[in-house]
């Protein structure tokens, strides 16, 4: 199969739909919002580099995607933009590479993204530039890092329809500074995630508590640009934000409950920390983009020695014994 | 540590308010010595938020003779002794006694650990207990007759060959009254450094646990829901229903005083009205000995002594009743929400150790919480404020007697002196000739009151001398109420700005009109939807908690009873910013941000 789209996929797809896709199949299944798609299989990229015999990133880029492939991604296309009554519906073209997203192993942006994509030739160029990434510097010395396998590694590519943010980033389902648990810390700008992504704007920082709703911390920056759609119909652009708004609040308290109330479920589907992409459309309707497990404290929690870990003891004022006891601390 | 940075004046840099330099109201060991330049003070804005009358230094030194003696001798809390404080400028610096030798912290745990363990173990024996000594303490207090000292004794004292004249009942029953203040303290702090030890144990956990964790988060997994401090309003809301449910509304008219509602019931010939009548008197006695204060001062009267607070705001409850609101307090909705948060907490615990940590540590405060919160009741409200009007009493006599011009006079003097006074009036009824007091008294009251005025116009440093290390210690900030981000906010020039910070007691962002309340008189002011700024929220102030969008307050911390209140009621509330009633007027726009402490002023 060429292609197969979100609904019929969940995490057991790994192995045809990459981290990504088979996630994003995941999330539908636990009654996320992700704008809707299809995956472009492993079997599919498979064949691409067995017919074209490529094993290097020049050779894949050059060579052309065989025609029942090229076909089922146009219809595919095709099928998105009818169910959106659009002529030409812009999309993402994302990278889903199988040892990516991990928990334990983070791809996180080694892997081609474009964004803001229209039309069927369009698509078809993005999809040979992403199969061409997994065979980039940066992503083979990271996989020699990780000891990842390199015959093991394949791709499949994501076709997605775009939402058109008003504001968008990412949230972590517990502090990425402190590894608190009962907070989801969301960063936020106005327009494409891609500039809260790719370190561009310095985003609004949200803290809200998990249980009690509490927007515990809220830090507005100036956001003095955002990443929009390109009018030429293909790919982003930096513009800057009207003065009135860089210093205002790019979500508000209902988005912040929203938000927290979608990375809670998404957390609990999956049992483990999650680092969510997310965005808001100029309605006020919530999308996930991605979701994959936080690395950096998951590690760390493993690793965790026995002697950080509080034990109940004989007696319950024992503790306040010992919290009166500076020697015992 | 980045507070060594913060600097505050010496103690001895500190000068009298000009025209108080000769002042000498308070007792010789409340006066700062040059050896106290090398300890750090501060300012206890919280209990004593105004200067004190010499009488009302009571309320400082009976609690720090209690405190230390329970920290020190009783249980011997390890790491620190007990709070010496001193009077400067009217206004209360206290500073705690820390231990350092190690060996003597040592002995100190072996001996606190049997007997904190035993309090611990033991805790429901020993509060029943405790119930019944204020039980008897308050009979005690109500008991205290102030003699009236006639031409001729009773004729029993002859007949039954009593043996003892009026003038020894004078002096007894004033000491049995102080005797009775002293021992209110004393029982006071019996559970209370136990209880707060629990607190603080479990808030240590749960810091560790969860580092972005809020004060006000960990309050509502301990805080109780049916305490004492919240019967006194509930009382008013049930006497509310039963007169709209009687068909008395009538009688609450806005801005009618109590004592015109109480007539006009009394007049009614219908026995709803007796009914009523008859029910107001029930739960008056006792859920009406609450404080419109917090029991600091003599001036805090309770309900009894002055109706219209709790008549203003059962007029509020009619009208809302009618309106069809439900008053009841979701009392079931609450809990059910405190075992909600605490669950949620435990089931995001890494491991079986910890959640069973963190049930024994929750389990300990839920032992202590009824203690720590219901005591209050008794203590700073109930026997704090019978008190002083058992002292009104004795200050009537003398006043009847030529010593003062008025009753209000007395507490221009401190305990000692009373005594004194009385000593005087006991002899000159003896002798049968004239006292000294009305020659005596009169000026230097008349200069306190000078004194006291010049003190209220001073603004106290909220600190003085260095700053030790190890302020961030949890230990002192129970004793102290301080936090090293507190100390860099009050080295910050107050009047600066248009920010004010304090604790976040209650979350949520709201903006709205000020209305800065000074006093529990002005209380029936407030209007709908406005932001109460206020010096402090005492508990008695809770019906009008109900009408307002925020509350800011100059001085309390995230787990008093206002902020408690505050969060029953859903309520942004920010408390201890120090000047909010200095700095905020009435009419101004502001943004009270209870999460993070922050009042704005807009305007």
């Amino acid at each position: 199969m060429n292609v197969v789209w979100f609904d019929s996929l969940g995490l057991e797809d790994r192995a045809t739909a990459g981290g990504k896709g088979a996630s994003l199949g995941e999330l539908r299944r636990a009654s996320v919002e992700v704008p809707p798609g299809f995956v472009v299989t492993t079997a599919a990229f498979r064949r691409f580099v067995r017919d074209s015999a490529a094993a290097s990133r020049d050779a894949v880029e050059a060579a052309t995607v065989p025609a029942d492939i090229a076909r089922d991604v146009v219809d595919g296309y095709a099928r998105l933009c009818a169910d959106a009554c659009s002529d030409s519906l812009p999309v993402a073209v994302r990278s889903s590479a199988t040892a990516e997203d991990g928990a334990g192993a983070s791809f996180a942006g080694l892997q081609d993204t474009f964004l803001w994509i229209r039309g069927p030739l369009n698509v078809l160029e993005a999809l040979r530039r992403c199969w061409a990434s997994l065979y980039s510097e940066p992503a083979i010395a990271y996989r020699r890092r990780l000891d990842l396998e390199e015959d093991g590694a394949a791709m499949g590519v994501v076709v997605q329809q775009m939402v058109e943010p008003r504001s968008a980033g990412v949230m972590f389902t517990r502090s990425p500074i402190s590894g608190d648990t009962s907070v989801v810390v969301i960063s936020s700008s106005w327009g494409l995630g891609s500039s809260v992504v790719g370190g561009e704007v310095t985003p609004d920082e949200f803290v809200v508590n998990k249980i009690t709703g509490v927007v515990q911390r809220s830090t507005v920056s100036c956001k003095e640009i955002r990443h929009v759609p390109n009018e030429t119909g293909s790919g982003t652009r930096i513009e800057s934000v009207s003065p009135d708004l860089q210093t205002k609040a790019s979500l508000g308290p209902q988005e912040l409950r929203e938000l927290c109330d979608v990375a809670r479920r998404i957390e609990k589907h999956y049992g483990c920390a999650q680092d969510i992409e997310w965005a808001i459309d100029v309605l006020g309707k919530v999308f996930v983009l991605q979701s994959r497990p936080e690395t950096v404290w998951n590690l760390r929690d493993r690793d965790r020695s026995q002697s950080e870990v509080a034990m109940p003891k004989e007696k319950p004022f024992d503790h306040v014994v010992t919290f009166f006891s500076p020697r015992k601390k | 540590m980045e507070t060594q940075t913060t600097k505050f004046p010496l103690p001895s840099e500190v000068e009298a308010v000009p025209g108080t330099e000769r002042s000498d109201m308070y007792p010789y060991f409340t006066r700062f010595a040059p050896s106290d330049d090398g300890r750090f003070w501060f300012y206890n804005g919280m209990h004593f938020p105004e200067p004190m009358p010499a009488f009302d230094t009571i309320t400082a030194e009976a609690p720090y003779i209690s405190l230390g003696a329970y920290n020190t001798r009783v249980f011997a809390i390890p790491p620190v002794l007990g709070i010496d404080h001193r009077i400067l400028n009217g206004r209360v610096y206290i500073s705690a006694v820390p231990v350092l030798d190690p060996a003597e912290i040592e002995r100190r745990v072996v001996v606190f650990q049997e007997r904190a363990g035993y309090y611990f173990a033991n805790w429901d024996r020993l509060y029943a207990q405790w119930n019944g000594k204020i039980e008897e303490l308050l009979a005690d207090i109500a008991a205290i007759v102030v003699p009236d000292l006639p031409e001729f004794e009773d004729a029993r004292v002859v007949t039954e060959g009593r043996g003892i004249a009026q003038n020894f009942f004078l002096i007894e029953r004033f000491h049995t009254c102080t005797e009775a203040m002293l021992k209110m303290w004393q029982y006071h702090f019996e559970f209370l450094v136990l209880g707060y030890g629990a607190y603080l144990t479990f808030f240590e956990f749960c810091k560790k646990a969860f580092p972005e964790i809020s004060v006000q988060t960990m309050a509502r997994m301990v805080a109780g829901v049916d305490t004492l401090m919240m019967r006194p309003d509930d009382e008013l809301k049930k006497l509310a229903v039963l007169a709209v449910e009687s068909g008395l509304e009538g009688a609450f008219v806005a801005n009618r005083s109590a004592n015109d509602i109480l007539a006009d019931l009394a007049s009614r010939r219908e026995p709803a009205a007796k009914a009523w009548l008859e029910a107001f008197e029930q739960a008056r006695r006792p859920w009406f000995n609450i404080s419109t204060g917090d029991g600091f001062y003599h001036h805090h009267r309770n309900w009894n002594d002055d109706l219209s607070l709790p008549f203003s705001a059962m007029v509020d409850y009619v009208a809302e009743r009618r309106a069809g609101k439900s008053l009841a307090r979701p009392t079931e909705r609450l809990k059910q929400e405190r075992e909600r948060i605490s669950s949620e907490y435990r089931a995001l615990l890494p491991s079986d150790a910890e959640r069973a940590t963190f049930d024994q540590m929750l389990g300990l405060c839920h032992l202590v919480f009824p203690y720590v919160e219901d005591h209050k009741f008794y203590c700073e409200n109930w026997i704090a404020t019978a008190f002083f009007n058992k002292v009104r009493e004795f200050g009537a006599l003398l006043a009847r007697h030529g010593f003062f011009a008025e009753t209000e006079d007395v507490f221009h003097l401190h305990h000692s002196e009373v005594g004194l006074a009385l000593s005087d009036l006991a002899l000159s009824w003896a002798s049968g000739s004239p006292p000294r007091g009305p020659e005596y008294w009169p000026p230097i009251v008349a200069e306190r009151k000078r004194v006291l005025a010049a003190y209220a116009k001073w603004s106290p440093p909220p600190a003085l001398g260095p700053v030790p290390e190890g302020i961030g210690d949890p230990l002192l900030l129970m004793l102290w109420g301080i936090t090293p981000e507190q100390l860099k906010v009050w080295s910050e020039p107050p009047g600066t700005g248009n920010e004010l910070r304090g604790f976040g007691a209650s979350a949520g962002v709201v903006e709205g009109i000020a209305h800065v309340v000074l006093s529990v008189d002005e209380i029936s002011t407030i209007r709908e939807g406005e932001v109460l700024v206020c010096p402090v929220t005492a508990p008695s102030w809770a019906p009008v908690f109900g009408k307002i969008k925020a509350a800011v307050s100059d001085i309390g911390g995230a787990m008093s009873h206002a902020a408690i209140i505050a969060r029953e009621y859903g309520l942004p509330a920010v408390v201890g910013t120090g000047h909010a009633t200095k700095r905020i007027v009435t009419g101004q726009r502001v943004r009270v941000d209870g999460t993070s402490g922050i009042v704005t002023i807009l305007d």
